[in-house]
C-alpha cells in the first residue's frame, strides 16, 4: 500500500520542487502575450532565449556554488577577462585556440577562488569579491583599456548562427542546463553537492572530501562564466574590460527566483532556468511595451523580491 | 468543581497537522506550584503540547482554562502576558551579548529611548543571585556553560513575572552535575510558588524532581500520577504500552573471537587525549564510558581522522590502517555514528532516501560509474526503511520532519548500508524515546552477533552495563580502568573510576605495556 502510493507522492514532490516557479513564469508570459502582439512571434521567442542564454549559462554555475552554501561574485569579471583572452588569441596565428584558452582561463580563475574558499578558508563572499575586482582589473590591463575588435572572428558562429531555426546561443544554454541538471540529479557528485551544502560537518563525517567538492563548484562556475564570456564576445565580435558588469547579480537573481536556498542544500537547475526566463521575459516584454529602462529596473527588483516572498509563503502554507 | 489547587486545565486539546494528528483530545490539570513532568516517547506529542501551552502553536480544537478563566493564546506574546514562559530545547541566547542584555532583550529598561544599563545590570544580578547563579551579569553569554545559559533564560522568564515556566527537555545537554544544579534552581522556583512544566526523557530525573507526572502516548493522554503514586514501572508501562522486559538484549551469549581484531595504539593529541591504547575483538561490544570531558568523543575523532593527532596507530585484522581523513577510515571498514546527529550526522533538508544511501552512493547498486541508478537507490532506501522500522510516510520526506528516534534510525541505517567491520556509536540513544532505544539496543546486539565489532560510547551507565561485554572507563583523556567481568559492571564502581575516587588498577597497566 505504502509502496504503491509512495512513488506517486514522490513524483508530485519532485514536480513541485522543480517547477514551483513555473506558474509565475506562465503568468508573465500570458500577460505579455495578451498585452503586446509583437511579443507573440516565434522570432521574439528566440530573441528572449538568445538574450537570456548568457545569464542562464552563468547562473547554472552560480546555482552549483550557492547549493554548497557559497556565492561567486566574480562571474561577471571572469566573463570579461575570458572574453578579452578569447579576442586576443583569435587575432594570433593560433586563433583556433581562442575558445579553449578562454575556458581554461575561466577554470583557473575558479580554481583560485575555490582554493581560497576550500583550503585557505576564506568566506566565499570575500574570496570572490576580491576576484571580482582583480579579474576585472586584469581584463582592463590585458586589453589596454580599449575594445579589442576582430571582424573576422573564428567563433562568431556561436553568437550569430542558427542550428535549424534555433540560435546557437540558445542551444548552448539549454545543453548546459540539461547537463548540469542531469549531473545534480543523477550522479554521485550531484548528490554530494547537496550534502555539502546541507550539512558540511555531516558530509565530512560521512567520508565526503568536502574541500575537493567546494573547490570543484568554483571551477565549474569559472568554466560557465568563461563560456558566458565567449558567448558575449562572439556576439559582439569584440571584447573589453566592461563586459559582464552586474552579471553576478543577474545570475544570483535567476538562481534565487528559481528557488535555490541561499543557505545551500536546496534548489534545482530547472528552477534556475525558469528564474532566468522570468527575467528574460520581463526585460523583453517591458521593452516592447516601451517601458523605460529605469522603470524596468524598478520592476525587476520588485519581481525578485516578490518571487522569493511567494516561494516562502507557499512553503509555509505547504507545511501547515 | 472549583478546586483551589488547580491552576491550569487542559481540556480536549487536539492538534492536526496535514496528515498527522499530533494531539488527540488531551485533557489533564496542572496544580498551583507543582513541578509537573510530561513524559512520553518521541512523537507522543509532548513538544506540540508545550508549544500550544506557550502560544508558539495554536490548537486545532480544545480549551485552556487558567484560574477558572478560559484563555486564548494566539501568539507567544499572549502567553507571556499571562505569565507563561517557554524555555525551548535550543536556547534563545545571543552569545555575543552580555548576560543582562540577554535577560532584557525585548523589554529593555530605558528612559526616552536611552538604555538604563545600570538598572538592568543590577536587576539582572539580583535575579541571577536569587537563582543561585555564580556568574556575573556582565559576562558574555557565550562564555557560559549550557547550564548557566539556561539560568539566564530562567532569569529572563522571571523578569516577566512568570507564573508557569515550561521547559522542553532542559536536561538534554547537561551533565549530571549540571542537572543537579538545575534541579536546585527548579526546587527554588517551586518554593517561590512558580509552576514548572517540563519534558524529560530521563525517568530517573522525573522520579527525582517531579510532583506530578503526565504520560502521553501517540498524541493521546494516558494518565497522570501525583506524589506517592509516581512509580517508575508504571510510567514505563504507560509510555511504551507494554512491560519493560527484554529492554536490553542479552549480549552475554554473543560469541566473540579471542584474537585482537581492531587495535588502537598510543592514540593522542596531547590536549584532550593522552596515549590511549585499546583493542577490540571481532564481534565484541566494547563500552567506553566516562564523565563529560573525559575525552571519549575526542578519542574516536582522533581514530577516525577528524581531529589531527600527535601520535597513534590503528590496526584492523593485523594490518595497519592509514587514516588521515574520515573517508580513509570508512573505506577500510570503520563506521562512526557521531554524538550530535543534527550537527554531524544528518542532512536535514535532504530526503530519507539520500540520507540513507549517502555512504554507499558511489558503490553498486546505487550507482555505476558514478551515475546514480535512481530506481535502485529508492529500492535500497525502502529496504532500509523497512528493515530498521523507520516511521516515515515516504522515502522522499526530508529527514527534518522525522522524530528524533527515527532520525537516529536513519543515521544508523546509513552506516549499516556501508557494512562496516567496526562500528563506533557515540551516544546512540541520546534524546530518543524508550521504544526506539530498545530497538537500537536490539540492533546493536544483532550486529555483534553477525560479527560486527561494536564500540559503544555512552555516558548512560545502565546502557553500557546492559549492552557491553567489556567496559573501558576514561578520565581526563586516559583510560583508567578496564572491566572485563560482568560481575564488575557496577554503576558505583564505574563512577568511582570515572571521577578519580578509585585509581587505575593493574589491568590498565597491563594494557599500557602491551
Amino acid at each position: 500500500m505504502a509502496v504503491s502510493e509512495a512513488p506517486r507522492k514522490a513524483w508530485i514532490k519532485r514536480v513541485t520542487r522543480n517547477f514551483g516557479i513555473l506558474p509565475i513564469l506562465l503568468i508573465f508570459f500570458a500577460v505579455f502575450w495578451i498585452l503586446t502582439p509583437n511579443f507573440r512571434s516565434f522570432n521574439n521567442m528566440m530573441n528572449i532565449f538568445r538574450a537570456t542564454s548568457i545569464n542562464l549559462v552563468i547562473a547554472t554555475g552560480m546555482t552549483m556554488v550557492i547549493l554548497t552554501g557559497g556565492i561567486d561574485l566574480s562571474v561577471g569579471a571572469i566573463a570579461a577577462l575570458t572574453a578579452v583572452v578569447a579576442l586576443k588569441v583569435s587575432l594570433t596565428s593560433t586563433y583556433f585556440l581562442a575558445v579553449p584558452a578562454a575556458l581554461l582561463t575561466g577554470m583557473v580563475a575558479g580554481l583560485i577562488n575555490g582554493t581560497l574558499v576550500a583550503y585557505v578558508g576564506l568566506p566565499p563572499f570575500i574570496a570572490t569579491l576580491g576576484a571580482m575586482t582583480y579579474l576585472r582589473g586584469a581584463a582592463f590591463l590585458l586589453c589596454n583599456g580599449v575594445s579589442i575588435i576582430n571582424s573576422n572572428l573564428s567563433f562568431a558562429w556561436i553568437g550569430n548562427d542558427y542550428l535549424g531555426p534555433f540560435p546557437w546561443l540558445m542551444v548552448i544554454a539549454l545543453v548546459v542546463v540539461v547537463i548540469a541538471s542531469w549531473v545534480l540529479r543523477k550522479t554521485v557528485y550531484g548528490m554530494r553537492v547537496y550534502a555539502v551544502g546541507g550539512n558540511l560537518q555531516a558530509a565530512r563525517y560521512t567520508g565526503i572530501k568536502v574541500k575537493n567538492m567546494l573547490l570543484s563548484v568554483y571551477v565549474i562556475s569559472g568554466f560557465c562564466s568563461a563560456l558566458g564570456g565567449v558567448m558575449i564576445a562572439s556576439r559582439l565580435y569584440s571584447a573589453n574590460g566592461l563586459i559582464g558588469e552586474g552579471y553576478e547579480l543577474d545570475a544570483i537573481a535567476a538562481a534565487i527566483i528559481g528557488g535555490t536556498s541561499f543557505a545551500g542544500g536546496k534548489g534545482t537547475i530547472i528552477g534556475t532556468l525558469f528564474g532566468g526566463l522570468i527575467m528574460g521575459i520581463l526585460n523583453n516584454g517591458l521593452t516592447i511595451l516601451g517601458v523605460s529602462y529605469y522603470s524596468q529596473q524598478v520592476v525587476r527588483g520588485i519581481v525578485i523580491i516578490a518571487a522569493v516572498t511567494i516561494d516562502i509563503l507557499r512553503n509555509t502554507l505547504w507545511k501547515k | 468543581m472549583a478546586d483551589e489547587r488547580v491552576l491550569l486545565q487542559i481540556k480536549g486539546v487536539s492538534k492536526q497537522y496535514p496528515g498527522v494528528r499530533a494531539l488527540k483530545d488531551v485533557s489533564f490539570t496542572i496544580n498551583r506550584g507543582e513541578v509537573h513532568a510530561v513524559v512520553g516517547e518521541n512523537g507522543a506529542g509532548k513538544t506540540t503540547l508545550m508549544k500550544i501551552l506557550s502560544g508558539v502553536e495554536t490548537m486545532t480544537t480544545g480549551e485552556l482554562i487558567l484560574d477558572d478563566t478560559p484563555i486564548r493564546l494566539s501568539g507567544i506574546k499572549d502567553a507571556i502576558d499571562l505569565g507563561i514562559n517557554l524555555i525551548s530545547q535550543e536556547l534563545n541566547i545571543a552569545l555575543d551579548m552580555m548576560v543582562y542584555e540577554n535577560i532584557f532583550i525585548g523589554s529593555e529598561i530605558s528612559s526616552n529611548g536611552v538604555l538604563n544599563r545600570r538598572e538592568m545590570r543590577d536587576f539582572a544580578q539580583r535575579l541571577l543571585d536569587s537563582l543561585g547563579a555564580t556568574f556575573d551579569a556582565e559576562t558574555y553569554a557565550g562564555d557560559l556553560s549550557i547550564a548557566e545559559q539556561q539560568q539566564v533564560e530562567i532569569a529572563r522568564a522571571l523578569r516577566y513575572d512568570s507564573r508557569i515556566l515550561i521547559m522542553d527537555e532542559p536536561t538534554a545537554s547537561l551533565s549530571e552535575r549540571e542537572t543537579e544544579k538545575l534541579f536546585d534552581v527548579i526546587r527554588g522556583l517551586r518554593v517561590r510558588g512558580i509552576t514548572v512544566i517540563f519534558i524529560s526523557h530521563r525517568l530517573k530525573e522525573v522520579l527525582e524532581i517531579a510532583d506530578a507526572v503526565t504520560v502521553l502516548r501517540d498524541g493521546t493522554y494516558v494518565g497522570t500520577m501525583r506524589g506517592d503514586e509516581i512509580q517508575e514501572q508504571q510510567i514505563v508501562r504507560w509510555m511504551i504500552g507494554r512491560e519493560r522486559e527484554d529492554y536490553y538484549p542479552d549480549t552475554s551469549t554473543i560469541y566473540s573471537e579471542t584474537e585482537d581484531y581492531f587495535v588502537v595504539r598510543q592514540m593522542g593529541d596531547n590536549e584532550e587525549v593522552f596515549d590511549v591504547s585499546f583493542s577490540v575483538k571481532k564481534g565484541e561490544i566494547l563500552g567506553i564510558t566516562g564523565l563529560v570531558g573525559a575525552g571519549r568523543t575526542e578519542l574516536i575523532n582522533l581514530v577516525f581522522g577528524i581531529l589531527p593527532r600527535q601520535s597513534g596507530e590503528v590496526y584492523l585484522e593485523g594490518k595497519r590502517l592509514i587514516i588521515n581523513e574520515p573517508v580513509d577510515a570508512i573505506r577500510q571498514g570503520i563506521g562512526y555514528v557521531p554524538e550530535n546527529r543534527r550537527d554531524y550526522g544528518l542532512f536535514l533538508e535532504l530526503s530519507c532516501a539520500h540520507n540513507i544511501v549517502m555512504n554507499v552512493a558511489d558503490r553498486e547498486p546505487v550507482s555505476r560509474h558514478r551515475i546514480l541508478n535512481l530506481r535502485k537507490l529508492d529500492e535500497v532506501a525502502w529496504n532500509a526503511v523497512r528493515a530498521r522500522n523507520i516511521q516515515t510516510p515516504d522515502i522522499d520526506r526530508e529527514v527534518m520532519y522525522l522524530s528524533g528516534g527515527n532520525q537516529q534510525k536513519v543515521l544508523l541505517a546509513r552506516w549499516l548500508e556501508a557494512r562496516p567491520k567496526v562500528l563506533i556509536l557515540d551516544e546512540p540513544t541520546r534524546g530518543i524515546d524508550v521504544g526506539a532505544k530498545s530497538e537500537i539496543y536490539q540492533l546493536i546486539a544483532d550486529l555483534a552477533a553477525q560479527g560486527v565489532t561494536i564500540i559503544l560510547i555512552s555516558s548512560e551507565l545502565p546502557e553500557v552495563i546492559g549492552l557491553a561485554q567489556r567496559i573501558l572507563v576514561m578520565r581526563e583523556g586516559r583510560i583508567v580502568a578496564e572491566l572485563t567481568q560482568r560481575e564488575q559492571f557496577d554503576q558505583e564502581l564505574i563512577l568511582a573510576y570515572a571521577s578519580g575516587i578509585k585509581t587505575p588498577d593493574y589491568s590498565f597497566e597491563y594494557m599500557e605495556g602491551r
